[in-house]
């Protein structure tokens, strides 16, 4: 049945199924009508009004720009590669004091030691401020000397190391002779230090947290507010639209990953080995994983509370395994198998040999494959589970 | 026929029956109302006919056209206004209508609609910072700017201050001036009889009562409403329904119904049965403490078929 045009038209041809235009001349008749709309407006539209959305959203800012700097800034400062750490010494206040002090100040740049009265000295070490207390006994041993207890803790790296060089620096003050002449070099190349190790696990951690926030959050508040029901409502493909918002994450990643790297680079004098374009692609690859991972959280939800448990759900076995603050080779060997088949480990290390060994991306398709998969599964369950009401 | 509907049931699991067997002909070019109470099923319907909601069994058609086979071309034809929707508050005025304008083959020009809305001043604000009826004037040109054949509107005015009820009413004149179709639910009988041409009402998931508001006030009997109340200080006080017995015989009188400590009477012609009521209680011995009359209304046509008002949760 062909609907009757009641704007005076009357040009279909009875029987036929109505063309577009004649059914689009719809009402109007009117003049104004504005330009006919091409086939990819609708995604324009949708992407132009997802990026002003984010960007007027101060969170945003915040969360996806300014947090990540602020995380590796503070790492950064916290974790610095200090010029040889001096360890700190304290000298319990006891007769003989003044002499070990004398002989650990012959080499002050091995060892940085204070007279401290001794319950403050077993304060401060409890509390980490110093290192290693050195408490004089009463009585003389066979050098004339007195006799010297180590308060140490053998659980803290730096504590070991403190005694071995207290006891190197005051054995020699006391005579000690080295049989075997040594002689050092200092080596410190950018690349190994805890900030370049940092800065990719940052870049993938970024990555997936706007990706699950970006595209999880959004599309559950979309369909709160019955959104998604007035879209599915209009002509709009919906493919058009989750491509947009997938695509809004692809835009952002970009300035993600340059102002992280940017931050590196300026700040810290990381250096980049690989390939930027290898990077990049990288980049796009973890956020389409991490869009998936969104879209999936999102499928069914229809309360944002309960959403941002089940994002955080998804995130936090990876926070903790993937390697974002220190490598997964601390875990047990036996779950390295499991922690590699998690997106954001295979992300990470892709990025980490990319940037720091300069890995082409050839060298890395179980990664690559890792990711893909998740991308891929992650968008066919979404798609056959996502209610649009 | 612009919209036509038979034996439209929907049964949400496990067994609640928001429709139960609706049938609708809406013609090219009319304003129809559904009304009914809340939950009476209305959205429930629109939402069907707006193919956003599969009915469990029934056919729907819209212009001859179904959803199964042409959803997509139908979706260029219909401007929908939902109950309650959100617009992102982000974004402006101008910049969600011609969101919404990129979603059609031939939108409307965003200027024009904004204009038509008196939404020209606000097309910059964000949608965040609008008065409601601002809102619900610019949801309603998110529907028009599709320059659709069929409007659909759930209740678009409820929660409105009067003055913006007044101008969406206009707005959806206007539209229907240029030969469009609407349908649109409320659960104000005013509205309803202000703007459609026809009306079905709905109660518990049926129509029980279809036509134009003259017609269904005319089914009343009489178009006009006595309301009383007497203090009853009278030696043979007979029991409520004996005194209805009464107020029913007198001259003119079509139904009788009480209603908050007020009798009703449905007249015919009120200047004929005023005096006979009022004989009638004097020589009861009682005493009028109140008395108005006014226009019967569709409030009336409602409480008289469901012995409910409309605003009550049923």
């Amino acid at each position: 049945m062909t609907p009757p045009t009641r704007t005076g038209h009357t040009s279909n041809l009875a029987g036929v199924t109505p063309e577009p235009s004649a059914a689009a001349a719809g009402i109007a008749g009117r003049n104004g009508a504005a330009k006919p709309n091409a086939r990819w407006s609708a995604y324009w539209h949708l992407l132009i009004a997802r990026t002003k959305e984010m960007q007027r959203e101060p969170e945003v800012i915040f969360w996806v720009f300014l947090f990540p700097l602020l995380l590796a800034f503070g790492l950064g400062i916290a974790f610095r590669s200090r010029p040889a750490s001096v360890p700190s010494v304290a000298i319990a206040a006891r007769a003989g004091a003044e002499a070990v002090l004398q002989m650990a100040q012959r080499s002050p740049q091995s060892l940085h030691a204070q007279i401290v009265p001794e319950a403050e000295a077993l304060n401060g070490f409890r509390l980490g401020r110093y290192d290693l207390v050195i408490v004089p006994g009463g009585e003389t041993g066979s050098t004339g000397g007195p006799t010297l207890e180590y308060r140490y803790d053998p659980a803290r790296p730096e504590s070991v190391l403190a005694r071995e060089q207290a006891d190197n620096v005051l054995q020699a003050a006391a005579g000690r002779a080295n049989p075997l002449p040594t002689s050092a070099q200092a080596s410190s190349e950018p690349g190994a230090r805890y900030i370049d190790f940092l800065i990719p696990g940052l870049l993938g951690m970024n990555l997936m947290n706007s990706g699950m926030w970006g595209v999880g959050f959004a599309l559950v508040d979309y369909r709160q507010r019955k959104l998604l029901k007035r879209y599915v409502a209009t002509p709009m493909r919906r493919s058009d639209f989750l491509l947009a918002l997938t695509s809004s994450r692809l835009l952002l990643m970009i300035i993600e990953l340059a102002l992280l790297l940017g931050f590196g680079i300026f700040v810290f004098h990381m250096r980049v080995a690989g390939s930027w374009l290898a990077i990049v692609l990288l980049g796009a690859l973890g956020a389409a994983a991490f869009a998936g991972l969104g879209l999936l959280t999102a499928s069914r939800a229809q309360k944002i509370e309960s959403v941002s448990g089940l994002i955080n759900l998804v995130m936090m076995p990876m926070w903790v395994f993937s390697g974002v603050f220190f490598s997964y080779e601390r875990f047990p060997a036996v779950v390295h198998p499991l922690i590699r088949a998690l997106p954001l480990t295979a992300l990470n290390d892709a990025l980490r040999a990319t940037i720091l060994e300069g890995a082409p991306l050839s060298a890395q398709l179980g990664r690559l494959a890792v990711l893909l998969i998740w991308t891929a599964m992650s968008f066919l369950l979404a798609l056959s589970w996502f209610r649009w009401t | 026929m612009a919209i036509e509907c038979r034996g439209l049931r929907k049964t949400y699991d496990p067994k609640v029956e928001a429709l139960r067997g609706l049938d609708l002909e809406i013609r090219e070019g009319e304003c129809f109302g559904l009304l009914g109470p809340n939950g009476a099923g209305k959205t429930t319907a629109i939402e069907i006919l707006e193919g956003l909601l599969k009915p469990t069994s029934g056919d729907v058609r819209i212009f001859g056209h179904s959803w199964q086979t042409d959803a997509h071309e139908l979706r260029e034809w219909l401007g929908i206004s939902l109950q309650e929707t959100r617009l992102a508050d982000k974004l402006t005025v101008r910049e969600t209508i011609e969101l919404f304008a990129s979603f059609y083959r031939r939108p409307r020009s965003t200027k024009e609609v904004l204009a038509e809305l008196g939404l020209a001043e606000k097309s910059d604000a964000w949608v965040g910072k609008l008065s409601g009826g601002q809102r619900q004037r610019l949801a309603v040109a998110t529907a028009l700017v599709a320059n659709p054949r069929i409007l659909f509107l759930d209740e678009p005015t409820t929660g409105l201050d009067p003055q913006s009820r007044r101008q969406l009413w206009e707005i959806i004149r206007e539209f229907q001036r240029h030969g469009g179709t609407v349908l649109l639910t409320t659960h104000y009988m005013d509205e309803a009889e202000r703007l459609c041409n026809r009306l079905a009402i709905i109660d518990y998931g049926q129509i029980i009562a279809a036509g134009s508001p003259a017609e269904l006030i005319e089914r009343l009997g009489g178009q006009h409403m006595v309301e009383f109340a007497i203090g009853n200080n009278s030696h043979d006080a007979r029991s409520g329904r004996d005194s209805q017995q009464v107020w029913r015989g007198l001259p003119g009188v079509e139904a009788v119904h009480a209603d908050d400590g007020l009798v009703c009477l449905t007249v015919r012609q009120p200047h004929v049965t005023i005096p006979a009521l009022l004989e009638a209680i004097s020589r009861q011995g009682a005493q009028l403490l109140h008395l108005t009359t006014r226009q019967a209304s569709l409030e009336d046509v409602f409480v008289r078929l469901t012995g409910r008002h409309l605003r009550e949760e049923s």
